[in-house]
């Protein structure tokens, strides 16, 4: 039986290698498309065609930057919507229980289970019903009606498991109910909310169903390599999204780092 | 306090109903609005839905039904014995693999798909590699199974994790209590793992079969003119072809085969005690 047991663990892990090798092949590829001098890729090819020009072009691109810079606002101005929202969403989904607290779940729930692409064009209607032009906050807009569920369902998971001891404590001794807020539930959700904001930026960095209709006359990153990948290949789409994959890497260490100290001092 | 879960759901129950309940109706609204046109008080008429089920629009949606279906089944299949190694067998590396699935999300999914267009065209990884050794191929991309593979690849960590989440609510005592009564390993995973871990199962099925059906990237970076889907109709119309009230209704149509689903699963399923339970 233990034998047995071993043999079918060694399995599963030959699975789960393999899983995850097909999982990072494109990520490998396209590593190693960016440093191809040639404008027509093909594999394999020579050392002396080594080059890392495509990345020069793409950090000197001032179009590039341009749109590094629409998706950055973006993600900035969701991730403060999506966590001041989610912040009091999560409150309301976890910590009190209230008389339509049932059905708020679900309406928490809904916006993740439509598509992105709707959502969208549905936007995109609203607004020019409303007389107002698209442009990147309206993207913004759009993204945190998907993103604000998510940051929600976050600190929820936290805020499930928070001592309420803490908060009456508090009350007890004469505290007002926003100094309660303030000093107690909001540190103890402070990791909750850091790794939301880190799920906040990056999913709107990435988005691209969501832009797709709400930016106007704005272009996000993705919406512009998605334009410059259906008309050909072009040796600076895979530059970029090394690059963008660096931002990824970059964005989580910081936040697990943030994260690490966090702890660290509630310890102390 | 039922008075402060009310108030801390107010900023909530604001953003949903002006920028999601809303604009949605409003989708629904102008379906029924004559073609070509951009005004929303005009008399309501079945024009825009008389024309789709005359023409290819059916076909597209059908082919976003059938893909999504096939996304379900097949991540089903591979997703399974992954969750469950990743739930009951693996301890330190499950955390590692949770890690480097979901770290993947955070790569624009344009990109991730980008990769294996690279991977497969003439010449690419895989065909440069397969050349070496002497087999001549062509182009890998432009047909149904690589958007399949593109859809399955895109979506997986959205069948995984619900999945996981799933299969770590059965109770280990259940399957030793069952083994040791003799029941066979198919026994197990059938009268056991499978109704036990059905709320993950549902959750990951609803969600692949969401995205996939609303999916656009897929079926145009790798499968080129192989196929229109549906969310591609939507976007012609509501670009080039400037006939909004069209492509509102064929929105229509796809919200309507989302939210049948997602109300039978909403109704059904209780997240708030997986979630709270994940924790403990």
């Amino acid at each position: 039986m233990q034998y047995k047991f071993q043999f079918s663990k060694i399995l599963l892990s030959l699975y789960a290698s393999l899983i995850l090798a097909v999982f990072y092949f494109p990520v490998f590829s396209t590593a190693v498309a960016s440093l191809s001098e040639k404008r027509y890729f093909s594999f394999p090819y020579p050392t002396k065609d080594l080059t890392f020009r495509w990345y020069r072009e793409a950090l000197n691109s001032a179009q590039v930057r341009t749109y590094v810079f629409t998706s950055l606002k973006i993600a900035a101005l969701t991730t403060i919507l999506s966590l001041s929202i989610g912040f009091f969403a999560a409150l309301a989904y976890a910590r009190y229980s209230w008389g339509a607290q049932k059905f708020f779940h679900k309406l928490v729930l809904l916006p993740l289970f439509l598509p992105q692409s709707v959502i969208g064009l549905a936007l995109l209607l609203w607004f020019n019903f409303l007389g107002i032009q698209p442009t990147w906050w309206t993207a913004a807009i759009a993204h945190t009606v998907w993103i604000a569920p998510i940051a929600t369902l976050i600190i929820a998971i936290q805020a499930y498991s928070l001592d309420h001891s803490l908060e009456e404590a508090a009350a007890d001794l004469g505290a007002s109910q926003f100094l309660i807020l303030l000093r107690i539930t909001l540190p103890l959700l402070k990791p909750a909310i850091i790794s939301a904001g880190c799920f906040c930026v990056l999913l709107s960095w990435g988005n691209f169903a969501l832009s797709l209709y709400t930016t106007g006359a704005d272009s996000t990153l993705p919406e512009w390599l998605y334009a410059r990948m259906t008309s050909g290949y072009q040796p600076i789409i895979p530059a970029i999204g090394v690059l963008s994959v660096f931002v990824a890497i970059l964005a989580v260490t910081l936040t697990f780092a943030i994260l690490a100290r966090a702890k660290n001092k509630v310890k102390v | 306090m039922p008075k402060t879960g009310f108030l801390f759901s107010i900023p909530y129950l604001f953003l949903t109903a002006c920028f999601f309940v809303i604009p949605l109706l409003l989708v629904i609204w102008f379906g029924f609005m004559p073609p070509k046109t951009f005004s929303l008080w005009q008399l309501p008429t079945f024009t825009n839905y008389s024309f789709i089920f005359s023409q290819a629009y059916i076909k597209s949606l059908g082919w976003s039904f059938l893909l999504a279906i096939c996304t379900v089944i097949l991540l089903l299949l591979i997703c399974y014995p992954l969750a469950f190694a990743m739930a009951k067998v693996f301890k330190s590396s499950a955390t590692f693999l949770t890690y480097a699935i979901a770290a993947s999300l955070f790569i624009p999914e344009n990109i991730r798909l980008f990769g294996w267009v690279i991977g497969l065209m003439k010449n690419g990884i895989i065909g440069g590699t397969l050349k070496l050794f002497g087999f001549q191929t062509d182009s890998l991309l432009y047909n149904i199974p690589v958007i399949l593979l593109g859809m399955c690849y895109v979506y997986l960590p959205f069948m995984l994790f619900p999945l996981v989440l799933g299969i770590k609510m059965i109770p280990d005592q259940v399957r030793e209590a069952a083994f040791d009564l003799g029941a066979s390993p198919w026994q197990v995973f059938s009268k056991i793992d499978l109704p036990l871990s059905m709320p993950g199962i549902t959750i990951g099925s609803v969600l692949v079969f969401v995205l996939s059906i609303g999916a656009i990237a897929e079926a145009k970076i790798l499968g080129g003119q192989a196929i229109v889907v549906i969310a591609a109709d939507i976007e012609t119309e509501f670009t080039y072809g400037q006939n909004w009230p069209l492509g509102s209704a064929l929105s229509t149509l796809l919200l309507l085969a989302t939210l049948s689903l997602v109300f039978f699963v909403l109704a059904k399923i209780n997240l708030a005690k997986i979630l709270g339970k994940s924790e403990h």
